[in-house]
């Protein structure tokens, strides 16, 4: 669908369709990243518009590839949500020391009130922690501005920098003013050519490398935050000196709106801070506010430089996104209860959705399950309530060997990990290897929910579903032959709609079995299906013209030789 | 409409995922930028084709700051959802209008989805957008084969 555009060629677009417009502006040379909420549409966008976009099985792989890119001197994005970054902040911390020859934007999108997450942590720590600078854009127009900012601090400093965002800049539509005109691809961008200079010293972080590196980290931080002070893209807007706001992202539309006589100091490079502007702004005002989402960490930074400044009563306002509202409550000092609005109804696995079967057969046999992320995380909720627990992404497998290991034999046989497609090939592959490398002595059992679909973000491609982010045709991995060449005995590939009662039959048996087995429990999401069983047919088709290839009756076209698919 | 001349217009659509709530929302928004205002959306993605409960604010004006709709300041809520009618019914202003299913005939609609068509008929009886406004809107947010079915449920909305 084309973006509404005005007639005088103002855009309506979202933070994420903003930020993939700038990055086709800015001649970024390949975006990549993994699905999460709120940030999955900006390589969606990226790619729709032209640009190279790909997924990779998890954040840190793609800031690994985004990583040698930018060693090659290209411009790249990297996107991810928030908890993504914990995956690749393996990367992130020493690619700072590092740094690059191209420009690297880390694009990392919070969810302040958690729409849709496991928790609401606060990536600004992360700028901070690993020492590279941050932006935040407020909306739209400030989210394609700002990229082109990063990318020309990232090439000046030669340094990754983070790109934050949060759930309402994402989702949010707002005008946006391109540089170019809607449908045209600039020819010069100012992008570089990617070459490759050999420079070991600068990239093997090993200690006697890594110490220099870290000291010119520190001196490329503190000369940018002397440019910030100057030139960052931080406005300070007067208006009374009565009372004076220092914000960024969306919280300054808040405040805008909850206090339009107020000055503001609006930051947009918050990292490092530009202490000395702050500074004058308090000095500036007679009541000084610190209005920020999450924690309190701008408010903190402020303190330890011993600015007067006020901050949010955290024992409130830290849980949840701001709101207009809740900013006017900040600054009048109202820490009474808040209105409580009503409950919704909330979301559920969809009729007929494969989840819901095979959540019905590990119900049934009282198993102890633990949980992974995705749409099956669903099954959690009444009237299922079939899931024991659910922390991060490919946890479902260590943490089901953990239990196993310590609990009562017989509580220990009811164990099961369940994990979806996408989710292990991201973060169950280890857990994968860890229980054949350390079996528990009565056994596990692993169940790969294959639908097909990275469902949960909205039916994102990943390498188990043998098509790329655009649906070109790329190889597809096997789980059946991941799981034996980790060493489990016995895999089973069935479908647990169709064959429910089999399915049973067959974990039951398992959980008997003082053995490893891997299920994988293959039926296509319902609201993917008519994609997936085309692109399932079109492939058959193809391999079936390819001479001496025949596709096994798995449904994947895997390597596990079964004719019929069953147990081997 | 507006208390103060530069506080925007406030619509909330609210609904459950798969009702057409998002799509609404888009086509109502095209419809006011395209006329020259300032337009901001807020919605919350993810969960939205989970059957769970999902709204989207649209404000317009000549000046719009938080895309998110204050508490109890819409100028016009409409539901596509009537469960859904005594959940958001606390987000209208006073005097605010309060639009359902039940302010059409929805036994004369083309098919059960243009429900969220036929409603923004009815929600554009209180604008004096031009209605060609509406229909360009409509025939750019569906796929062909859908416009004459969206023209007869818009129409049906309209002429309520």
């Amino acid at each position: 669908m084309h973006p509404s555009q005005d007639s005088s060629g103002r855009l309506l677009l979202s933070g994420n369709e903003a930020v993939a417009l700038a990055a086709l502006h800015c001649g970024v040379a390949l975006g990549t990243g993994y699905p999460g909420t709120p940030s999955t549409e900006i390589l969606e966008g990226f790619g729709a518009l032209g640009g190279k976009a790909q997924w990779a099985p998890n954040e840190k792989v793609a800031a690994e590839v985004a990583l040698g890119a930018a060693f090659a001197r290209a411009r790249v994005i990297c996107t991810m949500k928030h908890v993504g970054l914990n995956v690749a902040a393996d990367v992130l911390f020493t690619m700072t020391y590092s740094g690059v020859d191209g420009g690297y934007v880390l694009i990392v999108a919070d969810d302040p009130g958690m729409a849709s997450s496991q928790n609401e942590q606060d990536s600004r720590r992360y700028a901070e922690a690993a020492a590279a600078p941050m932006f935040e854009p407020a909306d739209s127009q400030d989210a394609y501005d700002l990229l082109r900012t990063a990318f020309e601090v990232s090439e000046r400093w030669h340094i990754p920098v983070l790109f934050r965002l949060t759930t309402r800049v994402c989702h949010s539509k707002s005008p946006v003013v391109p540089r170019f005109p809607a449908g045209v691809v600039p020819a010069d961008t100012g992008a570089p050519t990617p070459n490759f200079v050999r420079n070991i010293a600068g990239r093997v972080m090993v200690p006697g490398n890594a110490k220099p590196a870290h000291k010119r980290l520190r001196a490329k931080l503190a000369e940018l935050q002397t440019w910030n002070e100057a030139q960052g893209p931080n406005r300070l807007e007067r208006r009374s000196p009565a009372v004076g706001i220092i914000t960024s992202g969306i919280s300054y539309h808040h405040v805008r709106e909850a206090a339009p006589d107020a000055s503001v100091l609006k930051l947009g490079l918050s990292y490092p801070l530009p202490m000395k502007t702050m500074r004058e702004f308090v000095g500036a005002v007679e009541r000084c506010v610190v209005i920020e989402e999450n924690d309190p960490w701008l408010a903190t930074a402020c303190r330890a430089a011993g600015l007067n400044v006020e901050a949010k009563d955290d024992g409130i306002f830290r849980f949840g996104e701001l709101s207009v509202d809740r900013v006017r409550r900040i600054l009048a000092q109202d820490s009474s209860a808040e209105p409580v609005p009503p409950r919704g109804k909330p979301p559920e696995l969809c009729a007929g959705c494969p989840h819901r079967s095979s959540f019905e057969v590990l119900k049934e046999l009282d198993c102890i399950v633990s949980g992974d992320i995705g749409c099956y995380t669903l099954a959690a909720l009444p009237p299922l309530a079939a899931m024991d627990m659910m922390i991060d992404m490919g946890a479902a497998v260590g943490m089901g060997l953990g239990l196993r290991h310590v609990l009562p034999r017989e509580q220990a046989k009811r164990v099961v990990s369940v994990i979806g497609d996408s989710t292990f090939l991201h973060g169950g592959l280890p857990g994968l290897v860890e229980m054949a490398y350390n079996p528990p002595a009565s056994g596990h059992v692993l169940v790969i929910l294959d639908n097909g679909t990275t469902a949960m973000t909205g039916q994102q491609e990943h390498p188990g579903t043998g098509r790329k982010l655009d649906g070109e045709a790329t190889y597809q991995v096997s789980y059946e032959a991941m799981a034996r060449a980790a060493g489990v005995k016995n895999v089973v590939t069935l479908n647990p709609i169709r064959e429910k009662a089999r399915f049973k039959e067959l974990l039951a048996e398992a959980l008997r079995r003082d053995e490893l087995t891997v299920f994988v429990a293959r039926s296509p999401c319902i609201l993917a299906a008519g994609r997936i069983v085309a692109w399932q047919k079109e492939r058959k088709a193809m391999e079936q013209e390819a001479e001496g290839t025949r596709p096994c009756a798995c449904g994947q076209n895997c390597d596990c030789g079964t004719a019929t698919g069953q147990t081997d | 409409m507006n208390t103060t001349p530069n506080s925007p217009t406030n619509v909330r659509f609210a609904g459950l995922g798969g009702t057409g709530v998002i799509k609404a929302s888009d086509i109502f928004a095209d419809v006011v930028f395209r006329l020259g205002n300032t337009v901001k959306k807020a919605e919350v993605h993810g969960m939205s084709q989970r059957g769970g409960s999902v709204q989207s604010d649209i404000r317009f004006g000549s000046e719009v700051h938080s895309p998110m709709i204050p508490d109890g300041a819409c100028d016009f809520l409409v539901v596509l959802e009537p469960s859904q009618v005594d959940v958001v019914r606390g987000g209208l202003r006073p005097g605010g209008l309060l639009l359902t299913p039940a302010d059409i005939d929805v036994t004369k609609l083309p098919t059960a989805k243009a429900l969220n068509v036929a409603m923004l008929g009815r929600l554009s009886r209180q604008f004096d957008f031009p209605e060609q406004s509406w229909r360009e809107s409509l025939r750019a947010n569906f796929p062909e084969k859908l416009h004459a079915a969206n023209d007869r449920a818009f129409a049906l909305g309209r002429s309520v």
